[in-house]
């Protein structure tokens, strides 16, 4: 059975499943990278106005909830931890126990985007607001407020996009693994659905210091 | 695009099943194929058609300046075209032409594969293209910007024209052109036919992986700096507007990160198309097969570091302007590799002096002069003179322009009986890429000269004493366009009307000529199996002398 299924999986252009499956896994590779660029673009321009208002730059960062970003990033870190093993589910043919496991993830996001709720709703409320939106006062005059501002929600927002997408990814790979669609030989979708997923939390682990630990 | 069937005094008959009637000849069979060869055919029709609009504005721009004041426009819509020109050439035509087009059809032709790695994307990679072509025309024509193609901020974050549609259209032109890359890196990788290993692999190929290497790499980041000179310009978020403490030179560092190494992402290709031609007309194996294959690795490579000396009056330090000159220079030593090497190849070949070749000659003009200009620019005390003057229009248009639309001419009358299985007139060729090589060199010339002596690019007027340069330049890009008709006239007609060329009508040795031209849907009925390298003209070393060609073996 598992055989046949793996059989129809192989696309006409490829000459084994393995080469396949390795085509895929490349691609998803390459991807990543283009998505470390992606990011790299913001944490270059933050490094650069760091250094630039480096002042303001500390003291917005002590404004911010150490204890929100903490959590987040503990709540990333068990998402990925809940992704790898469903993984290791999907890899011995257990796809009830992936959709488990990837709903957990799944969870935990939500858990992640509420948190990131009341942080924004709090900023919103003080104007701690991007560019000429600015009205916030505690930071003292100058550019640094706005620009920090700027930044994060330029960052956090492009993240919190990739929670989005990663959900979503998340929820469609495990939907399929519950019905049984990946096995043992083939469960490749699990596998790139996963790898998506740590960038997702690897980007945060760079964010989270970045920003909240200036 | 559909065969019509062979006349009865060719010589040669078309196949009766290609890639081009086969599965179906509806357009809902090319608006949906998997193949990448219909996916090459359609990127190709698209960059020709952004190729015409650009040398239409082009044409504009030269008939503008062709007298000292105000000719046949007003000083904004002077501003718009140049941006329009600069948009349409780069974005639409140099960058996707040669990989999108030709690499799309020929790398899996040239490495025994069925298709790309991933015929999915490679569809979407078209759609996103024509999505972004789309957005970023709309907002050339409505509104009109008048920044450049450079879009430098503050201006572009401050100015009253539509910037933010075209910003969009690059970016998403930029993700088209991310899974193109992503498609053949992975292409490269896994799809190579058996026997095939890394050293045998068509020179075309390593250039164009260099390509991809670069594309997947640098475009995000222009994507990123796109989008937030689009956010700074439609909300005010002030990363790049000094007004609001952000630094406008940090995006030329994002900008030219991305727009340097793009330079290349449109000569490897011309390089990777010149390879090929110069041992399929000189019947040479290449000289220095691993020099050539490695030194487009370098390119790539180096052109990653030298994006500074754009920056070399906007305020960055000295050492820094030294070390990015130094390293620019890099580029010089790797493209010097190549260019020995093609004429080392010609040193005793049997040369066909056909209109790819004739292209091929141009290309090397172009290239070695403008590269020597580049080297020139690369230096930072005569940079300081040269800046933003018609000296690095002329430059920038010999070695990326005239190189990259050689390199596009020589692709397209060398695979043209490949793609359509029909000749071009030769004749008409060959006094088609003379007139187009005399009158590039008749447009830029003059305006090495121009900026030598101080005219500054992108002015709408100019003093009387630069006039009668102008009117040569002008003179000159009515002859190129001239040329470029012509090509694009008898290469329509061609793909009707042309003799039946045959499978390999240039009896070449490279390996996408080993199915029947157009080849069929699937490429090869079995998957071949190489036993020699690419380019391989040396008759002793073809390991069967019974066949005319080393054609991989069918097993």
């Amino acid at each position: 059975m598992s055989e046949t299924t793996a059989l129809n999986r192989l696309a006409h252009h490829f000459e084994s499943l393995d080469k396949q499956q390795q085509a895929a896994r490349l691609g998803m590779w390459l991807f990543l990278a283009t998505e470390v660029l992606l990011f790299a673009a913001l944490f270059a321009g933050y490094g650069v106005y760091r250094y630039l208002y480096s002042d303001t730059f500390v003291r917005a960062s002590r404004d911010l909830h150490t204890w929100i970003g903490g959590v987040n990033t503990v709540v990333l870190i068990t998402s990925s931890f809940t992704v790898a093993w469903g993984l290791d589910f999907a890899a011995r043919g257990r796809g009830d126990r992936t959709r488990l496991l990837f709903g957990a993830s799944i969870a935990l996001a939500l858990v992640f985007l509420a948190l990131k709720y009341v942080e924004y709703s709090e900023h919103f409320h003080e104007g701690q607001l991007p560019g000429r939106y600015f009205t916030y006062e505690g930071l003292g005059p100058g550019p640094g407020g706005p620009i920090f501002y700027a930044l994060y929600y330029l960052i956090t927002g492009l993240h919190g996009i990739h929670v989005v997408i990663g959900m979503t990814v998340l929820a469609v790979i495990g939907f399929r693994a519950g019905q049984g669609a990946y096995t043992a030989e083939y469960h490749v979708p699990v596998e790139l659905a996963g790898l998506y997923w740590h960038l997702v939390d690897l980007i945060w682990i760079f964010v989270f210091p970045l920003i909240y630990l200036a | 695009m559909n065969p019509s069937p062979a006349s009865s005094d060719a010589p040669a008959v078309l196949p009766a099943r290609t890639y081009l009637n086969a599965p179906d000849t509806g357009l809902m069979s090319w608006a949906n194929t998997r193949d990448h060869k219909r996916v090459g055919v359609m990127f190709l029709v698209s960059t020709t058609i952004a190729f015409f609009l650009g040398g239409v504005f082009a044409l504009l721009i030269r008939l503008e300046l062709l007298t000292p004041g105000p000719t046949i426009m007003d000083a904004m819509t002077y501003n718009r075209l140049f941006t329009l020109h600069g948009v349409v050439m780069i974005f639409l035509f140099m960058i996707p032409a040669i990989p999108s087009g030709f690499g799309n059809f020929l790398l899996p032709l040239m490495i025994g594969a069925k298709d790309v790695a991933f015929p999915k994307l490679n569809l979407l990679s078209f759609y996103l293209y024509l999505a972004g072509a789309a957005v970023a025309i709309y907002g050339l024509i409505y509104g009109g910007t008048d920044t450049g193609w450079t879009f430098y901020t503050p201006y572009s974050t401050t100015t009253a024209t539509k910037v933010v549609p075209v910003l969009l259209g690059a970016f998403i032109i930029g993700f088209s052109s991310i899974l193109t890359g992503l498609n053949f890196i992975v292409t490269t990788h896994t799809m190579r036919a058996p026997g095939l290993g890394w050293n045998r692999l068509p020179l075309f190929v390593w250039a164009i992986y260099a390509t991809s290497i670069i594309q997947i790499l640098a475009t995000p980041v222009l994507g990123m700096s796109l989008l937030l000179v689009a956010v700074e310009n439609a909300f005010g978020w002030g990363i790049f507007d000094p007004a609001r403490g952000g630094d406008p030179v940090l995006f030329q560092h994002f900008f030219w990160f991305y727009s340097h190494p793009a330079v290349y992402i449109m000569i490897l290709p011309a390089m990777a198309v010149i390879s090929e031609v110069v041992c399929a007309f000189s019947r040479k194996n290449i000289f220095g097969y691993k020099a050539v294959a490695y030194s487009s690795l370098g390119i790539a490579f180096v052109g990653f570091f030298t994006w500074g000396h754009h920056l070399f009056v906007s305020g960055q330090s000295v050492v820094d302007a030294g070390i990015f000159g130094v390293l620019s220079m890099f580029v010089g030593i790797f493209t010097a590799i190549k260019v020995f090497n093609w004429t080392a190849t010609l040193y005793r070949g049997s040369i066909a002096f056909k209109t790819p070749f004739a292209y091929f000659v141009g290309f090397l003009f172009f290239l070695v002069f403008g590269g020597m200009t580049g080297v020139a620019l690369a230096t930072l005390s005569l940079d300081v003179h040269w800046h933003d003057t018609y000296f690095v229009v002329a430059h920038f248009h010999f070695i990326m322009v005239g190189a990259t639309v050689m390199g596009f001419l020589a692709a397209l009358h060398y695979w043209l009986p490949k793609i359509s299985g029909r000749m071009y007139p030769e004749g008409w060729g060959l006094v088609a890429a003379v007139m187009v090589v005399l009158g590039f060199n008749f447009t830029f010339i003059p305006q090495f000269l121009l900026g030598n002596e101080g005219m500054p690019r992108r002015y709408f007027s100019y003093p009387e004493h630069f006039w009668a340069l102008n009117v040569a330049s002008t003179a000159g890009a009515s002859v190129l366009g001239f040329g470029l008709l012509i090509v694009l006239v008898y290469t329509l007609a061609s793909l009707r009307w042309g003799p039946v060329a045959g499978p390999n009508p240039w009896n070449s040795r490279g390996f996408e000529w080993a199915t029947p031209s157009p080849p069929p849907p699937e490429n090869f009925d079995a998957t071949p199996v190489y036993t020699s390298g690419p380019h391989e003209y040396d008759e002793q070393a073809v390991p069967q002398p019974q066949l005319p060609e080393p054609e991989p073996r069918h097993v």
